[in-house]
């Protein structure tokens, strides 16, 4: 498989004042296409500084990070929002959708960022609410959605900018379990059916049977204990076959 | 682009009364005290303004109008014979007593003009006409200060330094800036009311031939006529001005308060326009996070802040519309000139902007990673 984002002994260092903590040190990982890995760890571990810095919204201390074949590391503020633009889809724990805005005007703003004329916006964003089962929900607000709505209305925002990386933080905290579930399904279709490197940070033990390798982080640093890197064997196609709910 | 601005600016319905409701009083707050401080400026030199004159002709060393210092009437006929004068009048500026049905008195300025001339004639009659001015004790003045005086109708008589005068016509919005009134009244009465001899004047009017130029006849006057001094209308319109705003202070006061005004403005403004992006932080957050760059987010907070300017600055000019209106009728004017109006959108437009260029320098700090926080 291709490495669609490939980190190389990774330092992150937060200094504050004469203080400074390393939030990761000397991390190694392949995300390749078409995978849904997992990040899991305890709280504070480094796990959603990893995943920043995947996404370019935090910039590295010292290391590598390619993202889709590109060096990240030196991108200054110009650079690093476009590469996000671009190959970036982020799905967040508390969904982060514009309350002020209906479900598909949240899609259409990452289509209008992409630079669609509004009439290509709308029937695309169209298409992508439809695609995670809530075409009739276009012009509802946020407020009227369950949070399983909103989290597949998040997933149709990230979907909207066509990236090849999908990353998921904590994307079924907020959810109950049937509904996480969904969620989860709906992001496995993403890696296996359509080829996107999915990353999803999670405390929830529940969705790991989901994972085609999960990944432990301990101190900053990825757990090198057997455990640390598996393979959940077995358990994806019995969940693929519960799915009552897939992407097109 | 999707609505995001106008529909940040109108979900919260009670975030944008307070939004408007801060740009509307700060609005109001600036027409007001930049109203007052222009209506005080022109009470100050409305006479001279309204004299219709081209050349005002006063003795040596007067530093404003209210401060005219008589002079012999037959410099009239030396001024007359200056090539380039069409007309010269002469004119009494004098503080001098009303005398009040109860007894009581009060202070008020005596304009005394030749009522058959064209300058320096009362102006905005609602009763009455200057030519009313040609019997020998009528007065006109402004309605005003009818209750100032104890005025109540045309024809009711007063005394006024010691001579009996008739009310024979009211003005409408001709205000003093000091607290007396001007009374109208011809040049031969003026000269008992103000206690001058019947050979003094106080100014001389000048009206400049059509075709003349202004500056070679003030020359010419100067050389010709002693002991005067000669100002064009509009310098001594600022002489006047300044002195009542600059010297006496009284001026400084109400400059500051405009000042103030703006500077409060301002703030009221930049607060609100400040607090609706903070209350949006998050959303601007996430659109960074997104991959968009610093120049989308700022178009929405731009975009916000100018429909909350364009809203604010109309409710708050039907608001300042009011609020002018009303101050005709009372002693302080406040004056909304259609340039003002252009010129308060505008800033309207400024402040809101301004304000929101401090919000931007917020967003573009925002630290993208935000959107991971819970």
């Amino acid at each position: 498989m291709q490495s669609a984002i490939a980190v190389r002994d990774l330092t992150k260092k937060y200094e504050e004042g004469t203080s400074s903590t390393l939030a990761l040190r000397g991390v190694d990982l392949d995300v390749h296409s078409g995978e849904l890995l997992m990040l899991m760890g305890p709280s504070g571990s480094g796990k959603t500084t990893l995943l920043s810095i995947m996404g370019c919204i935090l910039t590295a201390s010292s290391g590598s990070v390619r993202v889709a074949g590109r060096e990240v590391v030196g991108l200054n503020e110009k650079q690093l929002p476009a590469l996000r633009l671009e190959h970036i889809g982020f799905v967040f724990q508390g969904f982060n959708l514009f309350p002020t805005l209906t479900a598909g005007e949240n899609v259409e703003l990452m289509l209008d960022l992409k630079g669609l004329s509004t009439s290509k916006a709308k029937k695309r964003s169209q298409e992508l609410l439809e695609q995670v089962g809530l075409r009739e929900k276009y012009t509802a607000f946020p407020s009227d959605l369950s949070g399983g709505q909103k989290q597949r209305v998040a997933i149709a925002r990230a979907l909207a900018g066509d990236p090849g990386i999908i990353l998921a933080d904590e994307p079924t905290a907020a959810l109950d379990s049937h509904t996480g579930r969904n969620v989860m399904e709906m992001m496995s279709d993403l890696a296996h059916k359509r080829g996107r490197a999915v990353v999803i940070v999670t405390h929830d033990s529940r969705v790991l049977n989901f994972a085609d390798r999960i990944v432990r982080i301990e101190d900053g640093a990825i757990a090198r204990k057997p455990e640390a890197e598996m393979v959940p064997s077995g358990l994806l196609s019995q969940h693929f076959s519960q799915s009552g709910l897939s992407l097109a | 682009m999707p609505p995001l601005a106008q529909r940040n600016l109108f979900h919260d319905k009670v975030r944008l009364t307070v939004t408007l409701t801060g740009i509307v009083f700060s609005v109001v707050l600036i027409v007001v005290q930049l109203g007052l401080f222009l209506g005080f400026t022109t009470a100050t030199s409305n006479l001279i303004d309204h004299s219709g004159a081209d050349l005002w002709i006063t003795s040596k060393n007067v530093p404003y109008v209210e401060q005219g210092v008589a002079f012999s009437e037959r410099k009239l006929n030396q001024v007359r014979a200056v090539p380039g004068v069409e007309d010269a009048q002469k004119l009494i500026t004098r503080w001098t007593q009303w005398k009040r049905h109860d007894g009581g008195q009060d202070s008020v300025q005596i304009v005394g003009i030749n009522v058959d001339a064209k300058m320096e004639r009362p102006w905005n009659l609602v009763e009455g006409r200057v030519e009313d001015l040609k019997s020998p004790d009528a007065v006109i003045l402004d309605e005003l200060y009818k209750q100032k005086l104890g005025v109540s109708h045309v024809g009711e008589v007063f005394e006024i330094g010691g001579y009996r005068a008739r009310v024979v016509g009211f003005t409408r919005g001709i205000r003093s800036f000091t607290t007396s009134p001007y009374v109208f009244t011809s040049f031969k009465n003026a000269q008992d009311f103000a206690n001058l001899r019947e050979d003094q004047t106080m100014f001389i009017l000048v009206k400049v031939a059509p075709g003349a130029n202004i500056e070679h006849v003030r020359r010419d006057l100067l050389d010709r006529v002693k002991d005067v001094e000669v100002f064009k209308t509009a310098e001594f319109s600022r002489m006047t001005t300044f002195y009542w705003m600059f010297t006496t202070g009284a001026g400084v006061a109400v400059l500051i308060a405009a000042v103030l005004g703006l500077v409060v403005g301002f703030v009221v403004v930049a607060q609100t326009i400040y607090a609706t992006t903070v209350d949006h932080i998050r959303e601007f957050g996430t659109l960074k996070a997104m991959g968009a760059p610093n120049s989308y987010v700022y178009k929405v907070i731009m975009k916000q802040a100018a429909i909350a300017a364009v809203l604010g600055y109309a409710l708050g000019m039907i608001v300042s519309v009011f609020v002018v209106h009303g101050s005709q009728k009372g002693g302080a004017a406040i004056l909304m000139p259609p340039q003002m109006a252009v010129g308060m959108f505008f800033l309207t437009l400024l402040m809101c902007v301004g304000a929101a260029l401090v919000s931007i320098n917020k967003v573009t700090r925002i630290d993208p990673a935000m959107v991971f926080k819970g």
